[in-house]
């Protein structure tokens, strides 16, 4: 029990989950995040969205880089085991946890520092190997931990508070997630949990990698009214291409959906997700399609969120490298050791 | 017939199974597997014989030589100095011919008749149209290039009296199932056999002689060696970066799990290799996988190690198991890529930033490969760090003779301290970082084992003893000095060092690793001289306590290694407070193996200065 308990006025809504779970029993230790950064609210978020899909919290494993995003995974889920490990390298440590079993559920947290600059790389061929995951960048264009640099996110022409402004084109993760093949692509921020909650629902749900990545805005040092990735840039040139309800396995579907304007999918685990397309030709499940909407969005200045892109045919890793059931963490001597027998025949290949 | 020796009038002392072939070839000709043949039908014949590949980085092209040495005294170190050079490379003829020691041999290609400047007066010349014979015989250029290397093996067998009948049976192993290629190769065998014997007198003084001395063993290189002690300790999970000369150990690996590791009934995989962006995500998946409980380990050579450094002081921190396997070259950078080195022994003992220290073993012989290999899953889980097995390029790539693998069908994994579910149940407090045992190391528990019991946070950050998040410094030295205390409690579970006769002389040596297979010769030679030593070949450290005894019980201790900057002697001076002048180094850093004769001149020479200066006799 390595965390600070949180005091327990903090808890008026002790509904129980499907587990008998309270949202206390979701949550972390206290946040020590700037009063109003955006990634308390992530934390929240994921908080919300495991107590209400009824997670059990040890079979998850929460794996981050550095940085004021990478500790996020403190804050929520304390029953959880976690992993803060170097800076850019979440992914292949989470490769590497996702090999050794298969039967948890993994959620990787990372900032855009993080991510799109030292751990590009690791980015790119994490969603390549198609890690069964959810993988949320924290996005706040610039590097909260030490101080307020712009990061590779930022849009030209965005200012810091430190009146530095960004000269490079930008990275957009969520387009880079579907060109290298993510089967999962959402965009939110982090001021709205409407949307936020169900994605990382579905994101938990889905089968494969699946990539959120939140505008989280930092108030300390990159929340100015030239800042792209501040509150107010956000808020005025935010659109939803798609809003998304999320129904988990077993739950009954008690609203009435117009056939027309929705769709309906119907996720690995049985969990539901139905999209409200806002009156658009947007459809998440063609790639160049969604591509497309993007991008036209951001050439108008737009912050195009919602589910991006959806794709459940694809398969992940393990089912890729054709890997046994069983997970390898629970193989024993027997399973895994040839013994004697072999290696006689092995050494007479040798002579 | 010729007879040479006696028409030649140049004085060759006969050999019988004691002598030095080398092969110079241009890589990427195919060569490779004629010469490999060669040594092994040696190896058939029970003669002992040590085969050194030394090659460019290249894919074809550049030199490339084979070196084969025979001992039925069973030195399998390096000698200088050839008996018989097959020279194949036009760019390296001069220099190839050169080599050869006064009453030698050398094979070459009469097709086109030798400049009179490479002539020597003083060797033998063993002039055979290998060019004509393939262009005679095969019409495919292709095949006329592999065969041409097939004919001289078969002319060496009559020059040298290799048993026909071996060469004739491993042909025929190596091509089962492609029955096509092998009455070609046998007809190659018998035309280059054929010519010798036809237009020399065979064998020559230099020749083989039927022996014993290899039953039982097998011959293997080392990489293949720890590739199968990775499946049989029990490894899953192996992530890697090409890089030579780790990159067999992998595809061994894979190569012995897809013939052990494939699931009966559903063929699914027990096992899962994957080829990393670069070392820096090999390392990391292999602590993301070790962290979660699986066995995972990373082959890679120093270059691999210089990227892995900041995750390598991350699991030293928050002591999560990871093996690793440096098959090291001649560094720096990229120094000598193909060629062989011990060079990463300070940066591999102290990898990393801070206060760190690693598990290494130095395994010298492939039996050693395959247990060490086996063993460091056990020894990285029990003691929650990184082990770092120290191999080499000699060791790593070249076929040696070795004791047979073994396995022990009673052993079972050593996992460590993990707890499981009901052992969670039982406890009130479980703290990741509590030191229970007052022997350094912690309890793990694997993610997802209990729904409110054992969870915790892992981080390369300060944390306590619950591994919670502080910058108390005085909790931060805390961890830090129980992490010492856990490598004081590691040395139990290491390979203790090799020790000849403690105590019984005055002279020590200590050496580990590939530099072993000098020492028996040196030790032979020197007793012929009078002088005798006691040896210590170190196989783990941190150092066994025995190795600081034996530095005090001796007078003067001859450090041999293969680097430049005396690195084993730096460690032996930092953890053992050896002192530098009780401690003489003898360093080789030419990129090939360490020879006796190098060894044996610097210790006679050292002697006769300490003799004059403090009057130390044997
Ligand atoms: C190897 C290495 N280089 C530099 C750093 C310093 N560092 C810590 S966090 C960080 C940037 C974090 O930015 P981001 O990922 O966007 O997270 P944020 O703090 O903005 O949430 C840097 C450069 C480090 N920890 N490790
Ligand atoms: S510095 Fe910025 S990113 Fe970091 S905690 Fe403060 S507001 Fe959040
Ligand atoms: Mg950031």
């Amino acid at each position: 029990m390595s965390y600070i308990r949180k005091p327990k006025f903090h808890h008026p809504d002790l509904k129980t989950n499907d587990l008998g779970l309270t949202r206390r029993d979701y949550e972390g230790t206290l946040t020590t995040l700037c009063g109003g950064c955006g990634h308390d609210s992530i934390s929240a978020a994921i908080v919300q969205a495991a107590a209400d899909m009824s997670l059990s919290p040890h079979r998850v494993a929460k794996i981050s880089g550095i940085g004021c995003s990478s500790k996020i995974p403190s804050y929520f889920l304390s029953k959880s085991h976690g992993f803060n490990s170097v800076h850019g390298r979440m992914p292949s440590v989470a490769t590497g946890a996702n090999i050794a079993n298969k039967d948890l559920h993994y959620v990787g947290i990372s900032g855009d520092g993080d991510s799109a600059s030292i751990g590009l790389g690791q980015f790119c061929h994490i969603v390549r190997r198609r890690i069964n995951m959810l993988y949320i960048v924290a996005n706040n264009g610039t590097y909260g931990l030490t101080k307020g640099q712009l990061s590779a996110t930022a849009d030209v022409g965005s200012k810091t508070k430190s009146g530095e402004e960004s000269l490079y084109d930008n990275i957009d993760m969520a387009t880079l997630a579907i060109e290298l093949g993510a089967s999962f692509v959402a965009r939110s921020f982090s001021g709205d949990k409407k949307q936020l909650v169900p994605l990382i629902q579905a994101g938990l749900s889905h089968k494969g990698f699946a990539f959120i990545d939140v505008v989280s805005p930092c108030v300390t040092f990159n929340n100015t009214n030239f800042s792209s990735h501040g509150y107010k840039n956000t808020w005025e040139n935010y659109i939803s291409l798609s809003q998304v309800d999320f129904v988990p396995m077993k739950e009954e579907i008690t609203t009435s959906y117009d056939p027309g304007q929705d769709k309906s999918i119907t996720l690995h685990d049985g969990s539901v997700i139905h999209l409200h397309k806002a009156g658009n030709d947007y459809d998440p499940t063609n790639k160049e399609n969604a591509l497309q909407h993007i991008n036209k969005h951001k050439k108008e200045g737009e912050i195009a969120t919602g589910l991006l892109y959806i794709n459940q045919s694809t398969s992940d890793l393990h089912e890729l490298q054709a890997t046994v059931d069983k997970p390898f963490n629970l193989l024993s001597n027997h399973d895994l050791c040839p013994g004697n027998e072999s290696l006689i025949d092995i050494n007479n290949s040798f002579r | 017939m010729k007879d040479l020796v006696s028409a030649n009038k140049i004085n060759t002392i006969p050999k019988i199974n004691d002598f030095i072939v080398k092969f110079a070839n241009v890589n990427g000709s195919g060569s490779a597997s004629a010469n490999n043949m060669f040594a092994k039908s040696i190896f058939r014949m029970g003669i002992p014989v040590s085969p050194h590949n030394i090659f460019p980085s290249n894919i074809q092209g550049l030199p490339t030589w084979y070196e084969v040495r025979v001992s039925e005294k069973g030195y399998l170190g390096r000698r200088e100095g050839v008996d018989l050079m097959v020279a194949m490379n036009e760019q390296t003829i001069k220099s190839d011919i050169d080599s050869v020691l006064p009453g030698g041999f050398v094979l070459h290609d009469s097709s086109k008749p030798l400049s009179d400047e490479l002539i020597r007066g003083d060797v033998h010349f063993l002039p055979i149209p290998l060019k004509d014979i393939v262009l005679k015989e095969f019409d495919k250029p292709s095949q006329r290039q592999l065969f041409k290397n097939i004919v001289y093996v078969g002319a060496l067998s009559a020059f040298l009296d290799i048993d026909f009948e071996v060469l004739t049976k491993m042909i025929s192993d190596q091509f089962r199932g492609k029955e096509k290629l092998i009455s070609p190769n046998i007809h190659s065998l018998e035309l280059g056999y054929q010519y010798a014997s036809d237009n020399f007198k065979c064998p020559l003084p230099i020749k083989l002689k039927p022996s014993n001395k290899n039953e039982n063993k097998i011959l293997i290189n080392g990489n293949t060696a720890i590739g199968v002690g990775c499946v049989y300790g029990g490894a899953t999970v192996a992530s890697w970066y090409p890089l030579t000369p780790s990159t067999s150990v992998v595809d061994a690996f894979d190569k012995y799990c897809k013939r052990l590791r494939i699931e009966s009934g559903s063929g699914k995989n027990k096992f899962s290799i994957v080829q990393a962006e670069d070392e820096i995500a090999a390392i990391g998946m292999v602590i993301g996988a070790s962290w979660n409980g699986a066995r995972a380990f990373t082959a890679t050579s120093g270059p691999g190690i210089s990227l892995m450094q900041e995750f390598l002081g991350l699991a030293y921190f928050s002591e999560v198991p990871a093996v690793l396997f440096n098959i090291q070259r001649a560094g720096p950078s990229t120094g000598m890529p193909t060629r062989t080195q011990q060079g990463d022994l300070l940066s591999c003992a102290y990898a990393s930033h801070g206060d760190t220290k690693h598990i290494l073993l130095f395994p010298s012989n492939p039996k050693e490969c395959f247990d060490f290999a086996a063993d460091s899953f056990d020894i990285a889980e029990r003691l929650q760090t990184p082990v770092i097995v120290l191999s080499d390029l000699e060791l790593g790539m070249n076929e040696q003779i070795s004791e047979p693998l073994e396995w022990d069908d009673n052993r079972r994994y050593d996992r460590g301290k993990v707890l499981n579910e009901e052992q969670l149940k039982s406890i009130e407090r479980y703290g990741r970082y509590q030191d229970s045992d007052g022997d350094g190391i912690p309890y793990r528990t694997y993610p997802g084992t209990h729904p409110n019991k054992g969870s915790y946070f892992t981080r390369g950050s300060s944390h306590d003893a619950n591994a919670a998040y502080t910058e108390d410094g005085d909790i931060y030295a805390e961890g830090m000095d129980r992490i010492a205390l856990k490598f004081k409690t590691a040395i139990k579970y290491l390979p203790e060092p090799d020790i000849s006769n403690i105590k019984k002389h005055k002279l020590g040596m200590i050496y580990l690793g590939t530099t072993t297979s000098a020492i028996q010769e040196v030790l032979d030679s020197l007793t012929k001289k009078g002088i005798s030593l006691d040896t210590m070949r170190l196989r783990a450290f941190p150092f066994h306590l025995d190795v600081k005894e034996f530095i005090e019980n001796h007078e003067l201790l001859y450090v041999i290694e293969q680097n430049r900057d005396a690195q084993l002697k730096s460690l032996l001076k930092i953890e053992c407070n050896a002192l530098e002048e009780k401690m003489h180094s003898i360093r080789s850093y030419n990129g090939v193996l360490i020879t006796a004769q190098k060894i044996e001149t610097e210790i006679l020479d050292s002697l006769k200065t300490s003799e004059k200066n403090k009057g130390i006799s044997a």
